[in-house]
């Protein structure tokens, strides 16, 4: 199919909001977000922000609104976790696959007057638009969502798991997950985000934006693992207010697709925060993945911490972009960010860019980016002990990033994606054949 | 078992590395349960030999032919000399992150198995095996689970080494400069290792610049390499003679 005219797509994308059933109170946002994506100067090859990840796979579908009605998947795919869990296929609820209801989440559609109340006050309001151009549609077109709310000096004796699930439509779909996470002052929770899809044939555009309101001395740790396959357009932000002493921890985790964009926004709101995200990127065949992640420090005395490793392989790119943004009131701060790449052939490809933006004058900082091949003589002592050159590429790539896998305080997290990895790892090498 | 009459037949054998040749028609012939050191100056081509026969990229075999039990051992891959029971003990074993030892050893022992067409090893066997080897090259069990050779001395990385040679029961050992950066603590319990895997069939080609080592590892032959070949050969007395003229008199002999 051709692609559409630029103006096109931002246009018709929001026609998309016209049909949809949506309540009352969640229309200033919507009109809002319209109003914002439709004035936005569409991205191009100078917009800084886009510089290495072109938008043209969005041009070549004519969206369509997801339907209502359940579609068929494979049941098999959520991880294993005990765990509060709401599944949803191309964005329909399935509440057969999810657990029964809980009072500590809700979806907007069935939120009473106090939780609508909650949402109204949060949603939009920790997400920002500025540098997030897709969280302007995801205002637009929010009509359903997540709210996870966590009472006062409480704690979840389960983690929350929302699953997104994708599958195959006869017409492409946009599918808008939105996810608003309220912890108040000293509470603490797990969150599991898992998008998952059930095969390389996919047609659907999701475009998911998770809010999170970590009150003064909460602790979140939150997972988010985007493992959907080839086809799938992906852009996706998570962004996290941290007020006095709250805690968050991040893991992320994502293999490419056609396009998939990923943006990290943490906000060090008041003094005392502090942030520690970890993240590996395994694009392969000529997938494309993309990282941003943007920490604000705004208050004095917090802290930040991020490491990503990405191991790239066959004909696919990579974009790594971290800022850190040192705001002049925030003394005393602590941050560090460290990127690493693994390219394991000639025509992978990584853009990677830390920064670093300091504006106050007693602050601690470091950050550095290496990028790196298969090491010859780690494969060659590995084989030279009965390894097959495929098992020894597989162990040294599962090695560069295994010490941020083995990070992962969740056990059901950290067996699903280690053996998901081991998979990977084994399946996308080329094969060797040994003679008799 | 039957014994081969030969454990390694290597044959005018020449090599060269980065477009230099170092082996120049080397012949050497070496019987199951023989232990033959090999010395030389620096440069000689010692360590060449042994990459060499280990398969080692980058080294360039230009004649020859290397004979292992009998069966073609440079046609074969690297790994598959490694399961077939050649084992070389790296000069400068590599440091691997996030690679578990334990992890890393079963899956060497694992394949070495399997090509023997015997079973793997249940993870509980393979700890007590690893356990039991580890103790006898006085590791502590705490290195089976680190990064291989991450954050080792030189002398643990070697100690590894030797673990990994009684692991793997090879039937050919070449020891690289083992000896290379040990104390003599170090260097006792290295030989002690090796001394207890001589068995009257495995065999050992240890290439070593110094003649220390072979106080503890004694030799049946002692060759000296020179310019890509075997100079002189004769028993353990010439190791000593070695380390009483040091090599000059090579150049007075016109080799």
């Amino acid at each position: 199919m051709n692609e559409l005219p630029e103006a096109t797509f931002q246009q018709q994308v929001l026609q998309l909001a016209q049909g949809q059933d949506v309540p009352d109170w969640l229309n200033s946002l919507r009109l809002a977000g319209a109003r914002e994506w439709r004035e936005a100067a569409w991205p191009g090859r100078r917009t800084e922000l886009w510089k290495y990840t072109p938008l043209a796979a969005l041009r070549k579908h004519r969206f369509q609104q997801a339907c209502g009605t359940l579609p068929v998947w494979p049941r098999d795919l959520p991880l294993q976790v005990d765990a509060i869990r709401l599944v949803f296929v191309n964005g329909v609820f399935d509440a057969a696959a999810s657990s029964p209801a809980h009072s500590a989440v809700v979806r907007f559609s069935a939120a009473d007057a106090e939780q609508q109340a909650l949402i109204a006050r949060h949603l939009g309001h920790v997400a920002t638009t500025t540098r997030h151009l897709f969280a302007s549609l995801s205002n637009a077109l929010v009509a359903d969502g997540v709210l996870v709310h966590v009472a006062k000096d409480q704690a979840l004796d389960k983690p929350v798991h929302i699953v997104h699930v994708a599958v195959p439509q006869a017409e492409p779909v946009v599918v808008n997950p939105r996810v608003l996470v309220v912890l108040e002052s000293h509470s603490q929770m797990e969150l599991i985000e898992q998008f998952v899809s059930d095969s390389q044939v996919q047609n659907s555009f999701v475009n998911s934006l998770t809010e999170i309101h970590c009150g003064a001395g909460a602790q979140l740790r939150h997972y988010r693992v985007n493992l959907e396959q080839e086809q799938l357009l992906h852009v996706g932000g998570v962004h996290v207010d941290l007020w006095r002493d709250a805690h968050y921890r991040g893991f992320t985790l994502a293999e490419g697709s056609v396009l998939k964009r990923i943006d990290y926004q943490i906000n060090h709101q008041a003094a005392g925060a502090s942030a520690v995200l970890d993240g590996i990127y395994l694009p392969r065949n000529q997938q494309l993945l993309d990282y941003h992640t943007n920490v604000e420090h705004k208050a004095p005395h917090c802290t930040t911490s991020e490491t990503f490793r990405g191991i790239v392989a066959d004909e696919a790119r990579a974009v790594f972009n971290g800022r850190i943004h040192i705001h002049p009131q925030a003394q005393k701060t602590l941050a560090e960010l460290n990127n690493r790449t693994l390219l394991t052939s000639d025509r992978a490809e990584i853009d990677t860019k830390p920064e670093l933006e300091i504006y106050a004058d007693d602050v601690k900082c470091a950050h550095g980016a290496t990028v790196s091949q298969l090491d010859t003589t780690a494969q060659f002592y590995l084989r030279s002990r009965g390894l097959s050159e495929t098992q020894a590429r597989s162990m040294l790539s599962f090695g560069f990033i295994n010490e941020l896998l083995q990070g992962i305080e969740q056990p059901a997290v950290r067996e699903h994606l280690h053996a998901h990895l081991q998979r990977l790892f084994a399946e996308s090498l080329p094969v060797t054949v040994t003679a008799p | 078992m039957k014994q081969a009459a030969s454990m390694l037949e290597i044959r005018n054998l020449s090599a060269r590395v980065e477009g230099n040749d170092i082996l120049r028609q080397l012949t050497l012939s070496i019987r199951p349960g023989e232990v033959h050191a090999i010395m030389g100056p620096n440069g000689a081509g010692k360590s060449t030999l042994g990459n060499v026969l280990a398969g080692r990229p980058g080294y360039e075999v230009t004649g020859g032919e290397v004979l292992f039990q009998g069966k073609d051992l440079l046609a074969m891959e690297i790994e598959e000399r490694a399961r077939e029971g050649v084992f070389l003990a790296f000069q400068y074993p590599v440091e691997i992150p996030g690679v578990s030892n334990m992890e890393f050893l079963k899956a060497a022992v694992d394949a070495r198995r399997r090509h023997r067409g015997e079973s793997e090893l249940s993870s509980f066997d393979f700890m007590k095996l690893a356990r039991d080897a580890a103790k006898r090259v006085s590791l502590d069990q705490a290195f089976l689970k680190r990064g291989v050779n991450e954050g080792f001395s030189g002398g643990e990385k070697k100690r590894n080494e030797i673990m990994q040679m009684m692991l793997l029961e090879p039937s050919l050992c070449i020891l690289d400069e083992t000896d290379s950066g040990l104390d003599i603590d170090a260097l006792q319990v290295v030989a002690a290792g090796v001394n207890a895997m001589r068995d009257g069939q495995r065999s050992f080609i240890v290439v070593t610049h110094y003649q220390r080592l072979l106080d503890y590892i004694v030799p049946d032959h002692v060759h000296v390499l020179a310019a890509g070949r075997i100079a002189r050969s004769g028993g353990k007395e010439l190791a000593l003679e070695l380390e009483a003229k040091g090599y000059s008199w090579l150049e007075d002999e016109g080799v």
